[in-house]
């Protein structure tokens, strides 16, 4: 059996190595699929998702410094691909974006008008470089949005036309706690699974194809079986990941422990720091939360009905003809918390936070989920 | 159907914001179309008297007369909408508020006593009732037209009162206080500028005053952490917003 080749027959749970300088090539061919491909790119001082070319467009040899409310790019001293944990973003931007047409109407000539619906979107993308709280993620917002009673037609056209590419975590951000989520940090899933091994003396790519299309994907690029030692240099390099997870959220008992912590002084505690910004339902990779907004043109021919993401740190999200029904920051910060960490599970079935740690960074005051969770913990056990 | 009428009024302001009306070049044809410009001095010597039905009040109140004209301006207008900073807040002016007006006379004037001037400048709403405020320092044009067209058909205004991190993230800009460690006023402020900023690498200066409810003392502390001195965290909450009273009483703890 040849080595390389297209016609080298790997089984589904065979890993295989794609050297680093045939990464451009696999690109290409999910392009020769039909894909747009989307992927981590350096833009205004953070790596985040956008349309990509090509392996130049990647965050070579750069990583992210991460901290509660702290993020900074900095140089590696390799050139990794995929040397950085999780930017700004994630591929809700793509799946469930800020601001969606839903419809359009035009006044017709006899007084009536016409309503115009939005098409679904065609373009259909590949996602490369998702991380395994990203998998865990979209999977939550698959619950969500095309498994609960309210189905988006719209997120899934646009799920279900992705291809997606992971990429394991070979290093962790003091920030992240997918391990204590069990949402990571190894993937599982997406159609194909990669981890970057980089060393001094090699540059490579184990690739498990997870799904038939993602290994047809592989078999139109040069690659060949991984050795034992290949093998074992990319599960050290996963290890790495687990070893460096700092923070950890405890989940024993904890939608019924939130649920106790209703009447907590805490909330007013944190609603003191929190800005109440939306910053980090924003960045959350399952927060799903609209409004929709009306606009009309001057003559009052057209009128347009667009969805935009919105926030329950907002005080206009809950506001009714007497007002806000959540006013006190206290009140917001507890809805939130307690949707992801509590009701999320009667809801749909799952948590609602992945570890992904974004909320922790992204905050300007450095709100820490896992700290006010456990000083909640803290707070019920003495009461 | 008759046309609705239209007038802009002025007030204690650098006129800015009225002229947001004229900067509407693509849509002012189709404005002139749609409502009848009856007072507008900036725009036309052609002015109609009132009563109007959509009246947009531009600038503060910093005298013993316009606080009697804005009564008059009231009572001839339907839907009274104020516009920008100085018509919401007080403006620059109000920076008064926080100094002794009869020391500032007497420095800048060489007749003191031909000057007849309030002590503060204050927002539109403290004197007369408001239909809607539309914030800025200037304001949005898209905004300017959201509010007019809005009112033209009956509907509520697609402004929404949130800060301009909500919309910063909309429009995927990366947050420059996290990345790059700017104090930046954005958690406190309303949106409405299209995050003109910080898409240019800019923190926010809290042009459109601040958000309701917005925590400005953990924003403060925030500030302090990021380096910024006492005098500074003053000054950031007393530019454009400063008689805004979130921003007045932050910038108060810092005296």
């Amino acid at each position: 059996m040849p080595e390389t080749g297209h016609d080298h027959a790997d089984s589904i749970d065979t890993p295989s190595v794609l050297s680093a300088a045939h990464f451009g090539a696999l690109l290409q061919a999910i392009r020769n699929e039909g894909y747009t491909l989307v992927g981590p790119t350096v833009r205004d001082g953070a790596i985040i998702y956008d349309e990509i070319e090509s392996t130049q467009d990647l965050p070579i040899g750069w990583t992210d410094e991460q901290e509660a409310g702290h993020y900074r790019l900095k140089r590696r001293d390799d050139f990794a691909y995929f040397g950085y944990v999780v930017g700004p973003q994630s591929w809700k931007k793509f799946l469930l974006p800020a601001r969606r047409r839903l419809w359009s109407s035009v006044r017709r000539e006899d007084g009536g008008f016409t309503i115009e619906p939005e098409p679904l979107p065609e373009r259909r993308l590949a996602f490369i470089g998702v991380r395994a709280c990203e998998l865990a993620a979209i999977r939550t917002q698959d619950r969500v949005l095309m498994e609960g009673s309210f189905q988006d037609p719209y997120y899934r056209a646009a799920r279900q036309g992705a291809f997606v590419v992971a990429v394991n975590c070979v290093s962790a951000a003091p920030t992240c706690f997918c391990a204590s989520m069990n949402t990571g940090p190894k993937v599982s899933g997406g159609d194909l699974a990669l981890t970057e091994v980089v060393s001094p003396e090699r540059h490579y790519f184990l690739v498990s194809p997870q799904t038939a299309r993602g290994q047809a994907v592989l078999q139109r690029v040069e690659h060949r079986a991984a050795s034992d030692e290949e093998q074992d240099e990319a599960l050290t390099h996963e290890a790495r990941a687990v070893s460096q997870m700092r923070r950890k959220l405890d989940t024993e008992g904890l939608p019924e422990l939130i649920a106790a912590a209703q009447g907590s002084a805490h909330w007013q505690r944190v609603a003191e720091r929190c800005l109440a910004c939306t910053n980090c339902t924003m960045v959350c990779p399952t927060c799903f939360c609209s409004t929709v907004e009306d606009t009309v043109d001057l003559s009052g021919q057209r009128a347009e009905r667009h969805r935009k993401l919105d926030s329950c740190f907002n005080r206009e999200f809950t506001y009714l003809h007497t007002g806000s029904v959540r006013e006190s920051g206290a009140a917001r910060y507890r809805q939130w918390l307690t949707h992801k960490l509590s009701t999320w599970h009667a809801q749909f079935d799952s948590s609602g936070c992945v570890g992904c740690g974004r909320c922790i960074t992204w905050c300007p005051v450095g709100i820490d989920i896992t700290e006010e969770a456990a000083a909640l913990r803290e707070a019920v056990d003495q009461s | 159907m008759r046309k609705k009428t239209l007038a802009v009024f002025k007030f204690a302001s650098c006129d800015g914001c009225q002229l947001s009306l004229l900067d509407c070049e693509d849509e002012l044809l189709a404005l002139a179309g749609a409502i009848e410009i009856a007072h507008f001095p900036e725009a036309s010597r052609a002015v109609m008297d009132g009563p109007y039905d959509l009246t947009l009040v531009e600038g503060s109140i910093t005298t013993a007369h316009d606080a009697e004209r804005i009564k008059h301006v009231r009572a001839q207008s339907r839907t009274l909408v104020t516009i920008g900073a100085c018509a919401t807040a007080g403006g620059i002016q109000a920076l008064r508020n926080f100094a002794d007006t009869a020391e500032y006379l007497s420095v800048v004037y060489a007749r003191p006593d031909y000057i007849e001037t309030l002590a503060s400048s204050t927002s539109i709403a403290s004197h007369v009732t408001v239909d809607f405020e539309l914030r800025g320092c200037p304001i949005d044009k898209r905004q300017l037209l959201e509010v007019i067209t809005s009112f033209l058909h009956g509907k509520r205004p697609s402004i929404t009162d949130e800060s301009l991190c909500a919309d910063c993230k909309r429009a995927d800009v990366v947050c420059v206080m996290v990345s790059k460690g700017m104090p930046c006023l954005g958690p406190a402020t309303h949106t409405g500028c299209g995050v003109l900023c910080p898409r240019h690498d800019r923190a926010c200066y809290g042009c459109f005053g601040p958000v309701t409810a917005a925590n400005t003392g953990a924003l403060a502390e925030r500030l302090f952490q990021l380096g910024m001195r006492k005098d500074g965290v003053k000054r950031v909450f007393r530019s454009f917003n400063a008689g805004a009273p979130a921003f007045a009483d932050e910038s108060r703890k810092h005296e």
